[in-house]
């Protein structure tokens, strides 16, 4: 199992608060990482650091090897990360169409591509030419994971995206999410819903006040009552 | 693959906004018996849409380089008042062209001016953004006060280099006078304004809703951060979209300069008010508010011109306050921020 | 301390400067008898008082207005046209400033609320707009403000220069009403800016500066922003009325270039930031440093390019060319805001810090 993506004792400030205070974990290639914890353990931070949206203040972070911190967040996207922020960010002024050309940097849609997508996300092709703004929060969740596997990528960091949808939406995200494992794409999955996280994880990272406090398999720990209790708490009641 | 719920539902129409749109032919509708004579009253309408247009060619770049970068520019006056300099240093050699009864030699030289402007001021605008407003990326204050002093750097420049008197700049030969249609007057160098502008419109428009570039300009004036999370330098993105708002602000400078008839330094200064009032009756970082903000301006400045000459530049003041108190972002403020 | 409100000028190179300053100020016209001296000390009195009610705004509570001498044209006028219109008496000269203030506090007050429910940037976009629309307004009223050519006008006997307070002369110097005129000048200014230091270092500056720190949090600390930026737009803005209206006392002439033009306010600005914002002391520094240059830099000016265009080079001649010294100091300004943010007040304290 090699890494695809390594981080080691990462600390980020924002402003004045000391928010990642020495984060490492690993993620491996090909598989789905599930970063849970309380809310704000970090694990928004832990993305955005990645991503190069905040600069990591000491620590280090590798992707395929290559050191990436401290690169603009462009240059990262560009070695082939892929990010679906919490707020899901889809340009609201802008097409479903125009969105998805814009994610497509490297030249035309690919069409067969677009028709996978569109296998998982039909709600896509039916409002292809709407405003992105006038879309449901489940449409425009779909949008935005659409926009960062338009094209392959290596690596998807996902930000909670079950947060506030309907069950039934959350069955077509659970089947968009196996599909992209399936196609080889190695994702960092930051989810609240347990049972999300139970069904697409394959490891398991779990933060608390800035720190990774537990590694392990996502079957071991859903098998352990006892240990989700301990290292998730409440949130791990609210979701059952 | 599971059928959701949400694919079947109906989707909202998205709802457009028709009620600033109005504003211009309400205002007119109700100058006109005012005015009382059509004549006048069609002359006056035709000379707001020249000026209209032509403050909409310097505003259009200051308000996109606000929607995409949040940066004010208060130097933004100093490329016109550049842009209407160059007008005369290509217009002084080429006295024979214009005084030439052609229009196709009337046309080049204005063309040429244009195009020379244009491309100083984008350069110029280059040097600006490095110098000037890149050290000072999201300070507002900081970048209020630069630019100022950037503003006052230039005009001296201009008076150091031009002298401080007024150049006088004639208009090509076919160029002068009007067309009259009935008693209407439809001068004919207003005529160019119009469609110069026009086209700088329809250029703008066709830019941002059909070319990549477009899109990227428009997704960046509503989330920067995630352009760049896509992949794109959004520095570059916006030094372009600077240097092209400079060469914009040149281009109008020309327009201006053939339009009065004269260039002086200050004129930069004089119309970066005009500019401001477009700006925030349009919508800051809109290109469709920026028309019609420079559309009422216009309008309101001619009309009050006639019945009150006085008031011209109070009453567009009171136009901006009246639409402030209606809509206290302005017409159609980019990306509903 | 209490008359400096617990806010002496801290660093002792700037304790220096600023004594030197005002003690000039204090003897200028025993000092410098001559008229040109005295209307430099006067400028940068009424100066010195103008960039402090600016900095109240700029520095203090962090909004750019570029209508703040647009307040001082509306103190000038006032005094103007109450003089003009009524005579040369004290009665009228306070009727002046007390019709002034109320209109430049409404005026204040609606653009405030106008522009900074939004954004303060809007503020800065609106100020500019209103300034140049008032300043249109007062040229084209020929029947009120006498239009482009201003008004001329006596002001009460006792301030005028053929008034002797005392037959002699004291330290060799008549003290006509001229000097009388003066010291009516200095001690008002001198009053208004203790009012000032006092305003900014009460519990009211201190939330004005915690908000120009930090908007959000002030707010959430159950400050409303929106009122105490008002609040301060409309004092500064009374504070330049005052200004205006000395000014006009001391000039016994207002006219739109004297008291109204956009350059004035951008010489506000220039003397603000490069005496240091956010210290009301940097106004004195500021002002004083500012007169005196374009009073005597402008000699300089001539020197080098006239050298310079002996020596053949006409692009040099033409920018060290007196009339040229604003590009000077706008480059000093540009530099200021980079390198300086804090001015030469910051500088000044810096070396003390420096130094141990």
């Amino acid at each position: 199992m090699t890494a695809l993506l390594s981080l080691s004792g990462v600390h980020t400030h924002i402003g004045r608060y000391h928010i990642l205070q020495g984060v490492d974990f690993e993620a491996a290639e090909g598989k789905t990482t599930m970063l849970l914890g309380r809310n704000g353990a970090g694990k928004t931070t832990t993305l955005r650091t990645i991503m190069g949206l905040w600069r990591a203040s000491a620590g280090s972070v590798a992707f395929a090897g290559q050191p990436i911190a401290g690169l603009p967040t462009p240059s990262i996207a560009r070695a082939g990360i892929a990010y679906v922020p919490e707020t899901m960010a889809v340009f609201s002024g802008l097409t479903v169409r125009e969105n998805l050309i814009l994610a497509a940097r490297d030249g035309a849609l690919d069409d067969s591509r677009l028709q996978w997508i569109f296998g998982f996300f039909p709600a896509l092709k039916k409002f292809w030419l709407s405003r992105a703004g006038s879309l449901s929060g489940g449409q425009k969740q779909m949008l935005s994971i659409a926009r960062a596997i338009v094209e392959p990528r290596r690596l998807l960091l996902i930000d909670e995206p079950t947060k506030g949808l309907a069950p039934a939406i959350v069955g077509a995200l659970i089947d968009c999410l196996k599909e992209i494992k399936r196609a080889g794409v190695t994702v960092l999955l930051v989810e609240q819903n347990f049972r999300v996280a139970q069904e697409v994880g394959d490891d398991v990272r779990v933060m608390d006040n800035g720190r990774i406090v537990h590694r392990g398999s996502m079957a071991s720990l859903a098998a352990d009552a006892t240990l989700q209790n301990r290292l998730l708490g409440l949130s791990l009641d609210a979701h059952q | 693959m599971s059928a959701t719920t949400d694919t079947g539902a109906a989707l909202p129409r998205p709802k457009i906004d028709f009620a600033p749109a109005l504003a211009p032919f309400l205002i007119a509708l109700i100058a006109a018996p005012l005015i009382g004579s059509t004549s006048t009253f069609i002359t006056l309408t035709f000379a707001s849409l020249a000026m209209g247009l032509m403050l909409f060619t310097m505003a259009s770049g200051f308000t996109l380089v606000f929607g995409l970068m949040d940066v004010l520019n208060f130097g933004h006056g100093a490329f016109i008042s550049i842009g209407a300099y160059m007008a005369t240093l290509v217009f002084a050699p080429l006295i024979l062209w214009s005084q030439a009864d052609s229009l196709a030699l009337n046309l080049g030289v204005i063309l040429l001016a244009i195009v020379v402007a244009a491309a100083v001021c984008g350069a110029l605008g280059l040097v600006f953004e490095k110098l000037l407003i890149q050290p000072v990326y999201g300070q507002h204050l900081k970048q209020i006060l630069v630019t100022t002093g950037g503003l006052i750097v230039v005009e001296q420049l201009l008076y150091a280099l031009f002298g401080p008197d007024t150049i006088p700049l004639g208009l090509p030969t076919s160029l002068r006078g009007a067309f009259h249609i009935g008693d209407a007057a439809i001068e004919k160098f207003r005529l160019l304004a119009v469609v110069v502008g026009l086209v700088i419109f329809v250029g703008l428009t066709l830019t941002l809703n059909y070319t990549k570039i477009g899109l990227l300009i428009r997704a960046g004036v509503e989330n920067r951060e995630m352009v760049e999370a896509l992949g794109y330098r959004i520095n570059r993105l916006f030094l372009a979209v600077f240097m092209a708002g400079s060469a914009l602000a040149g281009l109008g400078g020309v327009l201006w300069a053939l339009y009065r008839e004269q260039v002086h330094a200050s004129v930069g200064q004089s119309l970066t008010v005009l500019i401001f009032i477009v700006v925030i009756t349009g919508g800051l970082g809109s290109i469709g508010g920026c028309l019609l903000g420079a559309t009422l301006v216009a309008l309101v400045a001619n009309y009050a011109g006639f019945l009150a000459p006085k008031f011209a530049l109070v009453s567009n003041i009171a136009l901006m306050v009246a639409v402030l108190l209606w809509r206290p972002r302005g017409l159609y403020p980019a990306g509903g921020r | 301390m209490m008359i400096l409100s617990g806010d002496p000028p801290r660093g002792r190179a700037l304790v220096a400067l600023l004594a030197v300053i005002v003690l000039i100020l204090a003897i200028a016209p025993f000092l410098f008898p001559g008229a040109k001296s005295l209307n430099v000390a006067a400028t940068i009195l009424v100066y010195a008082l103008l960039v402090a009610s600016y900095d109240l705004l700029l520095g203090y509570t962090g909004i750019v207005s570029f209508a703040h001498v647009m307040f001082y044209g509306v103190g000038a006028y006032g005094v103007a046209i109450a003089l003009y219109g009524l005579g040369p008496s004290w009665g009228a000269l306070i009727l002046g400033i007390v019709a002034a203030l109320p209109v430049s506090v409404a005026l204040a007050l609606a653009i405030a609320l106008f522009s900074l429910r939004v954004q303060t940037i809007f503020f800065a976009m609106v100020t500019l707009a209103v300034a140049s629309a008032f300043n249109v307004l007062a040229s084209q009223l020929d029947w009120l403000t006498g239009g482009e050519d201003g008004r001329s006008f006596q002001v009460p006997e006792i301030l005028r220069p053929g008034f002797r307070l005392i037959s002699g002369r004291a330290f060799g110097v008549e003290l006509n009403g001229r000097v009388l005129s003066y010291y009516l000048v200095f001690i008002a200014c001198a009053v208004l800016f203790l009012a000032l230091l006092r305003v900014v270092n009460s519990p009211f500056g201190r939330v004005l500066q915690a908000i120009r720190e930090n908007p959000f949090r002030a707010e959430a600390l159950g400050y409303r922003i929106v009122y105490h930026r008002a609040l301060a737009t409309c004092l500064s803005a009374a504070v330049a009325t005052l200004a205006g209206a000395l000014g006009a006392i001391w000039q016994h002439y207002v006219g739109p270039d004297t008291a109204l033009n956009l350059s004035i306010q951008l010489d506000v600005l220039v003397m603000v930031v490069i005496g240091g914002m956010g210290s009301l002391y940097g106004a004195i520094v500021g002002a004083a440093l500012f007169v005196v240059a374009r009073n005597y830099l402008q000699g300089l000016l001539g020197a080098l390019s006239a050298a310079a265009s002996g020596a053949g080079l006409t692009l040099a001649a033409g920018l060290l060319h007196p009339d040229r010294w604003l590009m000077w100091l706008g480059l000093m300004f540009i530099l200021a805001v980079y390198f300086a943010p804090t001015g030469i007040v910051g500088r000044l304290r810096g070396l003390d810090k420096g130094s141990g």
